[in-house]
C-alpha cells in the first residue's frame, strides 16, 4: 500500500528529460505534469495537473500500453505590456505510463476541468477481484 | 583582471564579445526566480498603467479563490480540495499538493481597487491592476517667464 503523504502545494515545476528516442520540434519547454494515480475496486484513476489546457488542447494516446499525455499550451502574452517578474516558465505538458493488461483499453474516459486532466482507466473483467465461494462438500 | 583595461587590441575585442554575449544571455531584464517556493507562483507583466499578474492554479475551482485588494497589496489566497476518499482507494503515486495556500504582494503603486479583474480561465488566473488614478505621474507644464 501507498504511503498517504501530505504534500504542500509549493511544489516547483519539473521539466521533462530528454530521452534519446523522442525529440521534440515544438519550441515551447516541455514540463512533466504532477500526477496522482489511485485504485478503486472497479477502476484506475489519474489525475493530472495542466494548467492552460483544455478539452482541445490534450492529446491522449494509447499504444500497446503505453498511454501518452500530451497537453499543447498556448501561452497569451498580454499585449502592451512587459514581463518584469517570472517564476515560472510557460510551456506544454507531457509524460507517458505503462498500463498493465488489466485494464479495459476500450473504455477511457478523460475529462479536463480548471486546467486538472481526470482519466478513468476502467479495470478489465477478470482483474476485479471475485469473492470466491467455498462450499461445504 | 587588474591589467584588463590596459591591454590593446584582441584582447579589448575579447572583452568587449564577453560583455555582449552576457548582456544577450542575460536578456531583457526580467528577473527569474526558481525555487521561491510560494505559492501560487507568479508570472508579473506592467506597463504605465497597471500590471497584469498571472497564476497557475491547477485543480482550483474560481469559488474557491479569494482576491483582496487594498491600496498597495494585492492577497490571493484559497485552498485545494484533497480529492473525495473513495472507500478502498489504494494510492500509486501522489505528486499533486493540497491544501489552503496565501500569497500577499506588494506592488510598486496604488491600485485602483473598482477596477481590478481577475479571470480564471483552465486553471490560470489572470489578475488586471490598474494604477490609481492619484498614483499615476503627472506632466508638470513648465511656464516660461
Amino acid at each position: 500500500m501507498a504511503k498517504k503523504e501530505n504534500k504542500s502545494l509549493e511544489i516547483p515545476k519539473q521539466e521533462v528529460i530528454k530521452k534519446d528516442e523522442m525529440e521534440r520540434i515544438r519550441s515551447h519547454r516541455c514540463f512533466v505534469p504532477k500526477t496522482d494515480i489511485y485504485e478503486t475496486e472497479d477502476e484506475i484513476i489519474l489525475m493530472a495537473d495542466i494548467p492552460g489546457a483544455n478539452q482541445d488542447s490534450v492529446d491522449i494516446t494509447l499504444e500497446k500500453n503505453i498511454l501518452s499525455i500530451n497537453a499543447f499550451i498556448e501561452t497569451e502574452i498580454p499585449a502592451g505590456y512587459d514581463r518584469v517578474y517570472a517564476e515560472y516558465n510557460g510551456g506544454d505538458f507531457q509524460r507517458s505510463f505503462r498500463l498493465s493488461d488489466e485494464i479495459n483499453q476500450n473504455n477511457i474516459k478523460a475529462v479536463v476541468s480548471n486546467g486538472e486532466l481526470r482519466l478513468h482507466l476502467p479495470k478489465a473483467e477478470p482483474a476485479k477481484a471475485k469473492k470466491i465461494k467455498v462450499k461445504a462438500a | 583582471m587588474v591589467s584588463r583595461f590596459r591591454v590593446p587590441g584582441i584582447w579589448r575585442e575579447m572583452d568587449q564579445l564577453q560583455r555582449e554575449m552576457n548582456r544577450l544571455f542575460e536578456g531583457s531584464s526580467v528577473k527569474h526566480t526558481s525555487g521561491s517556493h510560494k505559492y501560487p507562483a507568479i508570472n508579473l507583466w506592467a506597463n504605465e498603467e497597471g500590471q497584469i499578474i498571472r497564476a497557475e492554479m491547477p485543480g482550483i475551482k474560481a469559488d474557491d479563490i479569494n482576491i483582496d485588494v487594498t491600496s498597495d497589496t494585492l492577497t490571493i489566497s484559497g485552498s485545494r480540495a484533497h480529492d473525495k476518499a473513495v472507500e478502498n482507494t489504494r494510492y500509486h503515486r501522489q505528486e499533486r499538493g493540497y491544501g489552503s495556500f496565501t500569497r500577499t504582494l506588494q506592488l510598486p503603486f496604488m491600485i485602483d481597487t473598482g477596477s481590478v479583474e481577475a479571470t480564471f480561465k483552465n486553471g490560470v488566473l489572470d489578475i488586471k491592476l490598474q494604477r490609481a488614478e492619484s498614483d499615476r505621474p503627472k506632466k508638470i507644464a513648465v511656464k516660461s517667464e
